[in-house]
């Protein structure tokens, strides 16, 4: 069974998931990939105020097609992760609880997690035009001018993921690979 | 000579990449059915279907089946035979690029510099290889090539003495660093001989076959099947978390190759293995 879970995550959310659970994440979200988690972080060591609340903040690694007239948003999947390492820590440092994207993180990402209390989560890869369906509003918030790559505030319904990398060293992916190995 | 109007040919490579970025092929969608009674992870066997679920959507919506709608990468068999009235060949598949992802609301991801990264707005230039065959026909085929899955791919200049052992260790160890990165259950696409850019067109290339299709060469099918199911031993599974259905296929093409050299390529391709072709 799926734990339902409210975004922005509280400290004690995010101390009950663990690698491996299924969640359904409802309430407010945003995406930012590599350019805007670029233009975070520069804002961050500049002493601006980002376009966004970091405080409990799930991001969601993703680029969206663009929308078709009648559509809130396009197909709407997971971009691979690890590119926005770099970044991860000092945005975790400031208050970021959740992560969304796929494929495995790197180890100061890992600790980092570890330290802050922040959760990272998978969702399919691939899946874009069915996670679609669970966003339920999107808006451009900041950088406009980067396209695909803006940062936009989503409502999300029920949008499906899997927990990763919990708070207590659990990785799923290794896990999970290490189970079905054969050679 | 024959002639074929720009417009013709523009407006075809735009329904060419709206349709392979909406319409996932039936053999994928096969071999994702195939999957299914052959995973044995539950979670690998849910993804599965939730792939199948979101090619029903795409289809029904003529929404793409995934957000990063790619390169366009655009392969030309152009007969001899054959002029364009009224412009350029390359104009006319540039244009209908910008067209499709524009009509079809589709992702555009192309920067304009590596360094530089500023979108182009149009998911253009796209990339075009040409072949001039005997003929007057033109057959135009869109490859749109995802980004996640173009990362996890690799060029080696492997030695002759390295042989089918060297390559088979390359592949599998390309395959295992990439985990859950190229959105698994993956396609291989693998490249052998040639020059050292040729032989990654030729995993590009091999990229286009029918998931199922066995190799002309009994000697490359062998090797095809021996390395899907030793990549499918690794246990990535489903998304890289764990299970049996890492790859649907294995792709090889080989060419001739220098007496110095074996270069080997691997171009890994995503469920999202999407190419529509046409003949004008
Ligand atoms: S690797 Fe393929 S399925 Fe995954 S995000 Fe990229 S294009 Fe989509």
């Amino acid at each position: 069974m799926a734990k339902k879970i409210t975004a922005p995550l509280t400290a004690e959310t995010v101390k009950d998931l663990r690698a491996g659970d299924s969640v359904l994440i409802s309430g407010t979200i945003y995406t930012g990939r590599d350019l805007a988690h670029k233009r975070l972080t520069d804002a961050l060591k500049a002493g601006e105020k980002l376009p966004f609340d970091l405080a409990g903040a799930v991001i969601y690694y993703v680029g969206p097609s663009p929308a078709k007239p009648g559509q809130v948003i396009g197909s709407a999947g997971p971009t691979t992760s690890y590119r926005m390492d770099a970044y991860s820590p000092m945005l975790m440092e400031k208050g970021l609880r959740g992560m969304i994207g796929k494929g495995n993180r790197t180890q100061p990402v890992l600790d980092a997690m570890k330290q802050r209390g922040a959760v990272y989560f998978a969702a399919v890869g691939g899946a874009a035009a069915l996670i679609a369906r669970t966003i339920k509003a999107a808006k451009v918030i900041a950088y406009d001018d980067l396209g695909p790559e803006a940062v936009r505030e989503l409502k999300v319904e029920d949008f499906p993921a899997i927990v990763i990398n919990d708070t207590y060293g659990g990785d799923l992916y290794v896990a999970g690979v290490a189970k079905y190995k054969k050679d | 000579m024959r002639e074929i109007q720009l417009d013709t040919i523009r407006d075809a490579v735009a329904k060419l990449c709206i349709d392979a970025n909406c319409l996932l092929g039936d053999d994928v969608v096969r071999a994702l059915k195939n999957g299914l009674a052959t995973e044995e992870s539950p979670a690998g066997k849910d993804i599965l279907n939730q792939l199948l679920e979101n090619e029903q959507i795409a289809r029904k919506e003529m929404m793409p089946i995934c957000q990063d709608t790619g390169w366009a990468v655009v392969w030309v068999e152009m007969g001899s035979g054959v002029r364009v009235q009224g412009g350029e060949l390359y104009d006319a598949i540039q244009q209908g690029v910008a067209k499709g992802y524009k009509d079809g609301f589709l992702r555009k991801s192309i920067v304009e510099d590596p360094l530089r990264r500023k979108n182009t707005g149009t998911n253009t230039p796209a990339i075009i290889y040409t072949d001039i065959v005997p003929g007057d026909g033109l057959k135009i085929t869109v490859q749109p090539k995802g980004g996640g899955s173009e990362n996890m791919s690799e060029v080696k200049m492997l030695s002759a003495s390295d042989g089918a052992d060297g390559i088979a260790k390359f592949v599998l160890d390309r395959v295992w660093r990439s985990q859950a990165n190229p959105c698994p259950p993956i396609i291989a696409g693998i490249g052998i001989g040639g020059t050292f850019e040729k032989c990654a067109m030729l995993a590009k290339h091999s990229l286009l076959r029918e998931i199922g299709s066995v190799h002309p060469d009994p000697f490359y099918a062998e090797m095809e099947q021996s390395l899907l199911e030793r990549i499918n031993r690794l246990g990535i599974g489903p998304q890289g978390l764990g299970g049996r259905v890492t790859a649907l296929a294995v792709f090889i093409e080989a060419f001739p190759c220098h007496i110095a050299t074996m270069p080997c390529a691997v171009n890994i391709n995503c469920h999202a293995a999407r190419h529509q072709s046409v003949t004008l």
